[in-house]
């Protein structure tokens, strides 16, 4: 019942660190999750002239906005983990908390998009295309508030100068949620 | 500074370290892989009795419909749906799933591979509570009103999506979340297994010194992590469908029922062999040991299983070829699914090249590791009937379909299970098995599954579907010949059903009053081998190291037949 680790985990038969494996195999589960969501929703796309129709109302200038928002904060996260490749603890927690303030920027903003778009009557199920947009866009904030908490937990790690190894570990996963906007962005926004 | 120091944990190389925990924190809260393997085997058994009870209650009902079945009382079609439903979920994602992967995974990569624990045990007994949690969340939905989902394991849309179709408003959430619960369980231990498997390995072991059933559960592993991602998304969308009153699968708003289908069995195909990899590895083990011959072809044995990982998902639409898909596609399933057969023939072949020359010793766990090829056979012959669009558009949905499935799933969730239990019994808890009455729990089984089966091949063909609660409606099916065959069905269920009671008795009685087993009483070359039985926490004062391949038997030149793996010369 001690905290201590293994020996297993301590081992790098592959050549890379057991975390960073780790989170590489969570990121291939996540990839064919938000896969699937995304195939069907081009399927979907394709069979349904529809969709284009309803897409026009979706605004592109606020998912521009978010893009850039997401895009900066994984810029953050790089320098975060550059920070803490030097060993820089309290560097690397504040580039953490920029990191995080993208995020939260970015959830307001949705939270804001959501809110005016649901007043004007496109709500969930509402069509098809409503469904998976606030299905595959709803995953994905999900994914950015929990990248958010993890966030916050390792940079109180990090500015003490423990698990320095771990933000590069959080690093991976947000560029991860980047990609994922990355594919939405067109999908939802710009494809009208 | 940045790097941390690494921290071994205390007290291994000093015996007698350790404080005994209290009985909470040793059963229930455990971190030890070898724990967490027995809480899943042990779960994974009782809801194989809650599973195989269900088929008592449908196949009475089957054999003698509208009369009052022991135990259970008359069957209404809404209880004959959801006993039909939750009997295919129990056994494939709460026995199978568990059993064979988690539970076989759990107790074998650490000890197998030479390490102490797995790479993550936290996240592994958090993975163990998922999995319970899903357990109670799935036997919560028999309780809430209208009853457990009644709309087949495979959740086809518009019968799932809608509770005025399925009568099961509150069930069918429920189940999707008790399914949804099940998938996170296993996606944690998988990461787990894949990581510890590929960064664990004692020293000197190499890719081909991995035994062969830890590459297979590793491969299944890193299957089901690649397809069962399209299933979540479409659980959520499914959820959606039924709370939200999205359209996702809704035909009359512009949905695809068809989608889910695909999302299904995108999934639904690899898992058949998510589940089969890790049986196949488990009768490698066994027969090696029991013929003492090194295993015919190690790399082939590897690299089909890879394609055989590969090719299964390409194959998903062959389940579809009556649901409305491009007939051009089905001609492309058709000929995907027929080449799938070809890695798994040649594993089953190798395999009967292993036997080939070697001195075979009938113990338990080798009779159903032979029993294992023996009906796997007849169960992937028969897909190849299913497998081509022509000849399945007739079998589809029939009792032949049923046949088939169950010749490949029983040799893998139930006789596979008992070719590994039986084998790593001694290891597992210090005693041996009684020999006599595993043989007579083995043949009874085994007479008695070929005798539910062969006859349900013969009334699909004859035109049974699966679907009917009740025969008597059609009087073209209601003839004396397909009663009595469902009847023979029905008897040798209940012979199998009562048989295992032989089991449970023996491990009772073994694990009190059984032989004490020594190392390693089967003379296996594998790590596990090495350790105490039951190994300790830990599993090794010394961690072991390893000089050659597992399945060095009868080298030649050798005094004696077998060469371990930790042993330099």
């Amino acid at each position: 019942m001690s905290s201590a680790r293994p020996i297993a985990t301590t081992r790098s038969a592959s050549g890379m660190p057991t975390g960073r494996l780790a989170v590489w195999w969570v990121i291939a589960s996540e990839i064919v999750i938000f896969g699937g969501i995304l195939t069907s929703y081009v399927m979907y796309r394709l069979a349904h002239d529809s969709f284009a129709e309803q897409a026009a109302h979706t605004n592109t200038w606020i998912g521009a906005f978010n893009t850039f928002v997401l895009l900066t904060s994984s810029l953050m996260a790089v320098q975060a983990h550059k920070a803490a490749d030097s060993g820089d603890g309290a560097k690397a927690a504040r580039f953490l908390h920029y990191t995080c303030l993208g995020g939260i920027l970015f959830i307001l903003v949705k939270s804001f998009e959501w809110a005016s778009e649901i007043g004007r009557g496109y709500t969930i199920s509402s069509s098809p295309f409503w469904s998976f947009y606030y299905t595959a866009a709803g995953l994905h904030a999900l994914h950015v508030i929990a990248g958010v908490v993890i966030m916050f937990i390792v940079a109180a790690a990090a500015k003490q100068y423990r698990d320095l190894h771990r933000v590069e570990l959080i690093g991976v996963y947000w560029h991860f949620v980047d990609v994922v906007w990355i594919f939405l962005f067109p999908l939802l926004y710009i494809a009208k | 500074m940045a790097t941390r120091p690494v921290e071994i944990r205390e007290g291994h190389d000093t015996p007698g370290h350790h404080e005994e925990p209290s009985f909470f924190v040793k059963y229930l809260w455990s971190t030890d892989h070898k724990v967490i393997a027995m809480q899943y085997l042990f779960t994974g058994m009782f809801m194989a009795l809650v599973g195989g009870f269900f088929s008592y209650v449908f196949r009475m009902q089957l054999a003698w419909p509208g009369e009052s079945v022991p135990l259970w009382g008359l069957v209404t079609p809404a209880a004959y749906n959801m006993l039909i439903t939750n009997h295919g979920a129990i056994m494939i994602f709460w026995v199978a799933m568990p059993v064979l992967i988690a539970a076989f995974g759990n107790y074998l990569i650490p000890l197998m591979l030479g390490c102490d624990d797995m790479v993550f045990p936290k996240l592994n007994r958090l993975s163990y509570q998922i999995f319970l949690l899903s357990v109670v969340v799935l036997f919560s939905s028999f309780f809430v009103t209208g009853g457990g989902f009644g709309g087949a394991w495979t959740m086809y849309p518009p019968l799932s999506g809608e509770a005025a179709y399925n009568n099961t408003p509150a069930g069918q959430t429920i189940f999707i979340v008790a399914v949804a619960l099940e998938f996170v369980a296993f996606l944690l231990g998988g990461i787990n297994f894949v990581t510890t498997a590929m960064n664990s390995r004692a020293p000197g072991m190499k890719l081909y010194d991995i035994p062969m059933v830890v590459w297979m559960i590793v491969i299944a592993s890193i299957m089901f992590m690649a397809s069962v991602g399209p299933l979540v998304a479409g659980a959520v969308m499914l959820i959606f469908d039924q709370t939200l009153n999205t359209a996702f699968f809704d035909p009359t708003r512009g949905g695809d029922p068809i989608l889910w289908q695909h999302l299904f069995w995108f999934f639904g195909h690899p898992e058949v062999y998510v589940v089969l990899l890790p049986a196949v590895g488990i009768v490698a083990e066994v027969i090696t040991v029991f013929a003492r011959k090194k295993l015919f072809a190690y790399k082939t044995v590897l690299y089909t299983a890879i394609a055989t990982g590969v090719l299964s998902f390409t194959v998903w639409a062959h389940h579809q070829f009556i649901a409305g898909i491009d007939p051009r596609m089905a001609n492309i399933f058709t000929v995907t699914t027929l080449l799938i057969s070809i890695p798994i023939a040649e594993m089953m072949f190798v395999y009967i090249a292993t036997l080939y020359g070697g001195s075979i010793t009938f113990s338990t766990p080798m009779l159903w590791a032979l029993s294992f090829i023996a009906t796997f056979l007849v169960g992937g012959v028969t897909g190849i009937f299913l497998g081509a669009s022509g000849s399945d558009i007739y079998l589809h949905d029939t009792y032949f379909v049923l046949a088939h499935f169950h010749y490949t799933f029983y040799p893998i969730a139930i006789i596979g299970t008992f070719a590994g239990f039986t084998f790593w019994f001694p290891k597992m808890f210090g005693r041996h098995l009684n020999e006599t009455l595993g043989k007579i729990h083995f043949w009874l089984t085994i007479i008695a599954f070929n005798g539910i089966f062969l006859p349900l091949f013969v009334t699909g063909v004859l035109g049974d579907n699966r679907r009917i609660p009740n025969h008597q409606v059609y009087p073209e099916l209601d003839n004396p010949l397909m009663n009595g065959l469902r009847e023979v069905a029905t008897v040798f269920l209940v012979v199998m059903l009562l048989a295992q009671f032989v089991f449970f008795y023996n491990v009772v009685v073994s694990l009190v009053r059984g032989k004490k087993a020594e190392k390693n009483p089967w003379k296996s070359n594998t790590l596990e081998w090495t350790a105490d039985s039951p190994p300790p926490h830990g599993n090794w004062k010394e961690l072991p190291t390893v000089y050659r391949g597992p399945y060095e038997y009868g080298v030649p030149g050798r005094s004696e037949d077998y060469w371990p793996q930790n042993v330099p010369n």
